[in-house]
């Protein structure tokens, strides 16, 4: 680790002997392997890292713009497909290539995969391709499009063609747009759904419009919180700390629990409520957008007040007699001398909680009710319960790029390596 | 500044500031305080006034199958991933912490990125890429993924902990012919080892804590403590998980103390 003395190869040379060309080389190369060796050190993490982190997430993202189903299971079919103009009905080649491939499918097992994938654009593909295949299979004549759509009349559809070649392109923007409430119409322009119809957008607005409160809600609560924390003798300062970290630390699901079990209609805040005569019959305070508040603020404010206090604790109080000295009054020395130094750590702390927010998944599943979920609950409906992945893709890109913006900028504005925990 | 020399707003908003810290510090610390009585309860009501104390739900808790083997689950893959979520992390911080590091700012920003990314994507993309490998349903999967979270806290600790590092002394060890490797194990190591420390207490009580991967890439057999606590409430909640809770604040509260420790030990060596 001898970084400062630049030695020449084999340090046979007396340096006065080298030029300067030389010497700079010389430096450059012990430079470039100083760095090398940093670089080495730091190696396996960013492998495991790769592998483990990075690969899995980036699939899952690719997973969203690809359409690999129907291609794998109906390959003739969705080649001859491809070259179809949409303009009239697709011609016998197509109809013959898409009978083959349906039974070989069905033979080969792998029509269930197609019927899945098809019934994400159209409930009802799921029932047309598996009793096709069937009927198909007992039918021996030689005429197969006249066998295809004696096997059901809705292939005579144009709709059903056109839905199937979409089905077929990689990449594709379907599942990006459905995730956003949008699909590609008959006409091959971009369309919504209703707004009543809206499960995405709806969700995601409602994750921000989550987000955004807890974040409000925390800052509110915890900047007198800090402030008397970091001005108090350093004592009883960290005396009172400990109230703050004690909740930190507890586990989260202890701590939903706490919250599950207080909040019950016949819960203790409930009965407390009505044995001082305050209410007459229960308040519903679980199972509802109050219930994931009071949750979610619980977890995430000491997040706040520890990023608040960290920077307060750091600002000397001669600003502020200084500013009253020169005859600001307190409020005013308080607003534009004081407030002002703590920014920084206002920003890190409503960061650290709007994107810890975001992706936020117990609290809201064990808290809320049927309207609360956030996109994280969705994504993960896609995966265990729909086996959507290309949608829970979809559902994740935007999560994830709308998180890693945040991050890009906080990172840019305090730098991420200055987050200290408790 | 005197008491006397104070404004009606000054001593009014003081007044204010004591009372919402109050009642906030009371928010903050009174759901863990008041379902610990309620552990203790007879009955299996989750209210006060209590019916009379007893130990059954300790009992029940502690005498289960599941709960036991839950324990076991969370211990075991607490301490394989902290394990290796120490040693990758500590030997990446080593690096970084190096003056010819080269695109830090890139590379700081993306080992961090696990603390930052939704879980819910991290386990998702995990299941997703391998499952064909077989490690869905897999202790070695959990532990991964485990590990792949807990790495940023080590980074974190360990970089800041070498900040404060005398590169000097490494520099004097190597001068006086150490290899690198004695020069790391005698000189660094001891010294950054309260970092290290307080890192792998972090990594262990993320992993502690954890469900959503658990509840993705975990089977039956890798039930751990949270994930069973998330089905019990659930399923069908009672009392032995508010016991259960209540010996987990008594574990964390004891991991804290090992951690306060540590940095202040640190702290007293490092000025």
């Amino acid at each position: 680790m001898n970084e400062t003395i630049p030695t020449p190869e084999g340090g046979l040379a007396a340096p006065d002997a080298l030029n300067d060309a030389e010497r700079l080389q010389a430096y450059r190369r012990v430079k470039r392997q100083e760095s090398r060796k940093a670089l080495l050190l730091a190696a396996p993490l960013l492998l495991f890292l790769l592998i483990t982190f990075i690969a899995p997430i980036g699939t899952l993202l690719l997973r969203s713009v690809q359409n690999p189903e129907v291609p794998l299971a109906l390959p003739e079919a969705t080649k001859l497909l491809q070259h179809w103009d949409e303009a009239a009905m697709p011609d016998a080649d197509i109809y013959a290539a898409m009978a083959q491939d349906l039974v070989q499918a069905s033979k080969q097992g792998k029509l269930g995969r197609v019927a899945r994938r098809m019934n994400f654009y159209n409930p009802a593909m799921r029932s047309l391709l598996l009793k096709t295949a069937r009927k198909l299979k007992r039918d021996s004549r030689d005429d197969l499009q006249a066998a295809l759509l004696a096997s059901d009349s809705r292939w005579g559809d144009k709709e059903i063609w056109r839905v199937l070649k979409r089905a077929g392109q990689s990449p594709t923007p379907d599942y990006l747009l459905n995730a956003v409430d949008s699909y590609v119409d008959k006409t091959g322009s971009v369309a919504s759904l209703p707004p009543e119809e809206s499960v995405y957008l709806a969700a995601f607005s409602r994750t921000i419009w989550i987000s955004t409160s807890v974040t409000l809600l925390c800052l509110l609560l915890a900047y007198p919180v800090a402030w008397l924390l970091a001005n108090l003798p350093a004592r009883q300062g960290r005396k009172l700390m400990l109230l703050v970290i004690i909740p930190f630390w507890t586990s989260l699901l202890v701590r939903t629990t706490a919250w599950y079990v207080l909040l019950q209609p016949n819960g203790v805040i409930n009965s407390l409520l009505s044995g001082l005569g305050l209410v007459s019959q229960p308040i519903p305070l679980v199972f509802n957008r109050t219930g994931v508040l009071i949750g979610m603020t619980h977890i995430m404010l000491p997040f706040m007040i520890l990023a608040i206090y960290s920077v307060m604790k750091g600002i000397s109080p001669v600003y502020l007699r200084a500013a009253q000295s020169l005859g600001a009054k307190p409020l005013t020395a308080f607003i534009r001398v004081y407030v002002p130094q703590t920014l920084a750590g206002v920003g890190a702390g409503c960061f650290l909680v709007f994107v810890l927010s975001l992706g936020y998944y117990i609290t809201p599943a064990l808290l809320g009710g049927a309207g609360d979920e956030m996109i994280s609950q969705l994504i993960s409906i896609q995966t265990n319960q729909q086996l959507n992945w290309g949608l829970a893709g979809a559902l994740s890109a935007y999560l994830v790029i709308f998180t890693a913006i945040f991050y890009f900028i906080f990172n840019r504005l305090v730098g991420i390596d200055r987050l200290r925990f408790g | 500044m005197k008491s006397h020399y104070w404004s009606r707003l000054e001593r009014w908003s003081a007044r204010w500031v004591r009372v919402h810290t109050a009642v906030v510090l009371f928010f903050l610390i009174a759901p863990i305080l008041i379902i610990i009585p309620l552990s203790f309860n007879t009955s299996t009501y989750f209210s006060y006034p209590m019916d009379g104390v007893s130990l059954r739900w300790y009992q029940a808790a502690l005498f289960d199958d599941q709960w036991q083997r839950a324990l076991l689950n969370s211990l075991g893959i607490g301490f394989a991933s902290t394990l290796l979520a120490t040693i990758l992390g500590t030997l990446a911080a080593l690096g970084l912490t190096r003056p010819g590091f080269p695109l830090r700012g890139l590379i700081m920003p993306l080992l961090i990125s696990p603390m930052i990314i939704p879980i819910v994507v991290v386990a998702a993309g995990f299941y997703y890429i391998f499952a064909p490998f077989g490690l869905v349903d897999s202790y070695l999967g959990v532990i991964l993924a485990h590990t792949v979270l807990g790495t940023p806290f080590v980074v974190i600790t360990v970089c800041a902990g070498l900040q404060s590092f005398d590169h000097s002394l490494t520099r004097a060890a190597s001068g006086l012919g150490a290899t690198p490797w004695v020069c790391f194990r005698r000189v660094t190591l001891p010294l950054i080892t309260p970092s290290v420390a307080t890192g792998a207490i972090f990594a262990f009580a993320t992993s502690f804590d954890e469900v959503i991967v658990v509840l993705f890439i975990g089977g039956a057999e890798q039930r751990t403590v949270p994930r069973q606590m998330w089905s019990g409430i659930r399923d069908q909640i009672d009392p032995s998980i508010l016991a259960v809770a209540t010996l987990l604040i008594l574990f964390v509260l004891a991991l804290y103390g090992c951690a306060s420790w540590l940095s202040n030990r640190h702290r007293n060596e490092m000025p």
